[in-house]
């Protein structure tokens, strides 16, 4: 009785002062595993908090619906979930698991090149937190992937059973996996603080500028690479849509501001649901460094607004903006293009980070319905619309509520949001 | 020795430039725009002016191929009209490698039918687009599948022009893509005509040397002035086709997309490929150099700071 009386009080004061560091302020003893994984609650507690929290209500009641019809994609194949459309191949699984989930997890190697290129130690305290977007992106763009691969445990038989090393999917395949090692090798600082193993740390920092070259020179050319994809199916994707020398680099530059936008919403979220994981220097920092962030992204969509206008003079396309599709595309520029870009240049001039934090949703919202156009709506535009199955968007609902909750999850524990004591305790001493 | 140790290391620099070069080489000639085809490679000429709608070709796949049973049987002329997502007329499925389509063109009494089946490319996009290298272009002229290698990422069948390919959505455990591999295993191989082209009654497909082919269906538009329309569809489109087709009627008045243009479409993906080996080997010294250039001036300065001490 008076245990779960003390549980309550501990659950009560540890949700002000959670884990950072390696022991105990009371005393010097260090934390367990069960502690750090637990958020230094007893295991009554850490249900108490959990069933307590609305949101984890909703996600409980997606994962009731959405896992059964997941795992019956596995039992039933493909076509119980999807359209099995000969026409469309590609559905959400790719149009959005893939194809919108990369460009907004750029922010890792836009941050990596900022601080460890660039040596600007000023954005440090959001560095992590990017890398992190960008890792959980990418691998949930592989679990979406799997979804929809026909036959999954073949994922690596273009790296080693059948190699088409000229196809523009052998590159994207080769340069997710590698990029995601460079990934978890550039949050290995981060775990290995939390699970108090230094000499992790130490071999990272040796290697971390070519970590972060690797990283420009992957992302450079598997996000351009996913735009090149299109440059396939010339005929088939609107030609407003489509251009073939500049595709991929459409898809790169806007790259660019869907990751710094992804980024800057990520972290609003954090300050604003997630406030006792902040620390101060995250959270003193923030308002400048969003700032920051609105002045990569203005000069990112500028640029692709730019040269977006320049493909439709390439291939002089001026006639089709009159059209019922043109107006659909001026629709997504402005929208997508033009409103946040305005919006993230008054928020620089007045200094307003809450305006650029507005522009950084609309922002990702205007990637989200460019990469799905491309994919899905104006696929096939001489043909038919295709509206995906229903049981196809739980199944793509179910897949990024995971990802949401892992995020989370590793949000709470690692020092994404906040700096380990420990090594405030070793330069102390 | 020192010579010595120079010579090495140019030759260390030639090899590389040289594997290097291979590298690029080899990629260029499997996406090489000049190729026209295998020269000794079959192919079919469709004349459309003498298909009637029997689906006896239909059917003959069906058999040879081993395909499942037809939903409708192959003398119920009603799948003509069927009408599918769109308004579409029936394409080819897992079931049927090869389908016969009926039209109406203004002007013509009698409906004029279509047979659609894979085209076999002389570069083909499923091909190309391929990152296991799944298909193969054969000496003889098919385009065919490896269906042990498949992943199942489908960019094959958003990358054909013709909307050809189709996939075993429902297997589970072994999807694969179907589409026509032109009777290879068992009849081109040898040399045979593939089973549709042997089954019609009405001699509507020619088989034979895809050269010799365009050689027949250009004289046939010669010797019949006014039956067709001067072009053979297929002889140049994408970079040309090893089944190719004759028309009464304008090909785009039958389905036929006649804006695809006669380059490969590989072709449009070139402009990407051609920078890949630009960024691998520019970005390591551009952005390393960023880095000395950003950061290297803290250095300097206290350099400057000590030396004024």
């Amino acid at each position: 009785m008076n245990r779960s009386v003390e549980t309550m009080d501990r659950y009560e004061s540890q949700s002000c002062v959670p884990i950072d560091s390696d022991y105990r302020e009371e005393g010097k003893v260090a934390w367990s595993v069960q502690d750090k994984l637990l958020l230094g609650l007893s295991p009554k507690g850490y249900l108490i908090q959990l069933v307590r929290n609305p949101v984890n209500w909703a996600f409980a009641l997606i994962f009731a619906i959405g896992i059964p019809i997941t795992i019956g994609r596995f039992i039933f194949g493909l076509s119980w979930v999807t359209h099995s459309s000969y026409d469309y191949p590609w559905g959400l699984f790719l149009g959005f698991g893939l194809f919108t989930m990369v460009p907004l997890s750029a922010s890792g190697f836009m941050l990596g090149t900022t601080v460890e290129v660039f040596g600007r130690d000023d954005f440090k305290p959001i560095e992590r937190l990017a890398l992190l977007n960008g890792l959980l992106g990418y691998l949930f763009a592989v679990v979406f992937l799997q979804v929809d691969l026909g036959q999954p445990w073949r994922l690596i038989y273009p790296m080693f059973v059948s190699l088409g090393p000229a196809a523009v999917l052998f590159l994207v395949a080769w340069h997710v996996a590698t990029y995601l090692s460079v990934q978890v090798a550039e949050l290995v600082p981060a775990c290995s603080e939390w699970m108090g193993w230094p000499s992790a740390k130490k071999f990272i920092k040796s290697i971390v500028l070519g970590l972060t070259i690797a990283g420009i020179i992957l992302s450079t050319l598997h996000q351009g690479a996913l735009g090149a994809l299109f440059t396939y199916a010339p005929g088939k994707v609107h030609p407003l849509w489509y251009s073939s020398p500049f595709q991929w680099f459409h898809f790169f530059c806007s790259s660019i501001f869907a990751g710094l936008s992804m980024l800057i919403v990520v972290s609003t979220l954090c300050k604003n649901f997630m406030r006792w994981r902040c620390d101060a220097n995250f959270l003193d920092n923030l308002d400048r460094q969003t700032l920051g962030l609105a002045k990569g992204c203005s000069l990112a969509l500028i640029t692709y607004f730019v040269i977006k206008i320049i493909a439709i003079a390439h291939d002089n396309e001026w006639s089709y903006l009159f059209t019922g599709w043109g107006m659909y595309f001026v629709f997504e520029i402005v929208v997508g293009t033009i409103v946040p870009m305005i919006m993230y240049t008054i928020s620089i001039r007045n200094e307003n980070a809450s305006l650029a934090r507005v522009a950084a949703a609309i922002a990702v919202f205007g990637i989200a319905l460019n990469r799905l156009n491309t994919a899905l709506v104006v696929f096939n535009w001489k043909l038919y619309p295709e509206i995906p199955h229903w049981r196809e968007f739980v199944v793509a609902i179910t897949v990024y509520s995971i990802y949401i909750v892992t995020y989370r999850a590793v949000l709470y524990r690692l020092p994404i949001l906040y700096k380990w004591k420990a090594q405030v305790k070793v330069a102390g001493n | 020795m020192d010579k010595m140790n120079r010579r090495l290391f140019l030759k260390g620099g030639l090899a590389g430039t040289a594997l290097g070069a291979l590298g690029l080489v080899s990629k260029n000639a499997s996406a090489s725009s000049g190729f026209s085809g295998y020269s000794e490679g079959f192919g079919v000429l469709v004349d459309l002016t003498r298909c009637i709608g029997c689906r006896t070709c239909e059917a003959a796949c069906n058999k040879e191929q081993q395909l499942p049973e037809p939903d409708k049987p192959f003398d119920d002329f009603s799948v003509f009209d069927e009408v599918h997502e769109g308004g579409q007329k029936r394409r080819t499925s897992e079931k049927a490698y090869t389908i016969v389509n009926k039209y109406k063109v203004e002007g013509h009494d009698k409906p004029i039918f279509r047979k659609v089946q894979c085209n076999h490319c002389n570069e083909p996009t499923c091909l190309t687009s391929c990152f296991v290298n799944a298909y193969t272009k054969t000496p003889e002229g098919a385009v065919t599948y490896n269906s042990k290698v498949c992943v199942g990422c489908r960019t094959c069948m958003i990358a054909c022009p013709f909307y050809i390919p189709a996939y075993s959505y429902s297997s589970v455990l072994n999807p694969v893509v179907k589409k026509c591999i032109m009777c290879y295993d068992t009849r081109l191989k040898f040399g045979r005509p593939p089973a549709c082209a042997q089954s019609c009654p009405r001699e509507t497909m020619t088989f034979g040397k895809r050269s010799d082919l365009i050689y027949q269906g250009h004289q046939r538009i010669r010797l019949n002035p006014g039956k067709y329309v001067d072009h053979i569809y297929g002889e140049n489109e994408v970079g040309g086709t090893a089944w190719m087709y004759l028309s009464s009627v304008p090909f785009e008045d039958l389905g036929f997309d006649t804006t695809l243009g006669n380059a490969p479409i590989i072709n449009n993906v070139k402009e990407f490929l051609a920078i890949v080996p630009m960024v691998l080997t520019i970005w390591p010294a551009l952005f390393a150099g960023f880095h000395l250039l950003a950061t290297r001036k803290n250095v300097n300065n206290q350099g400057h700071e000590s030396e004024k001490k």
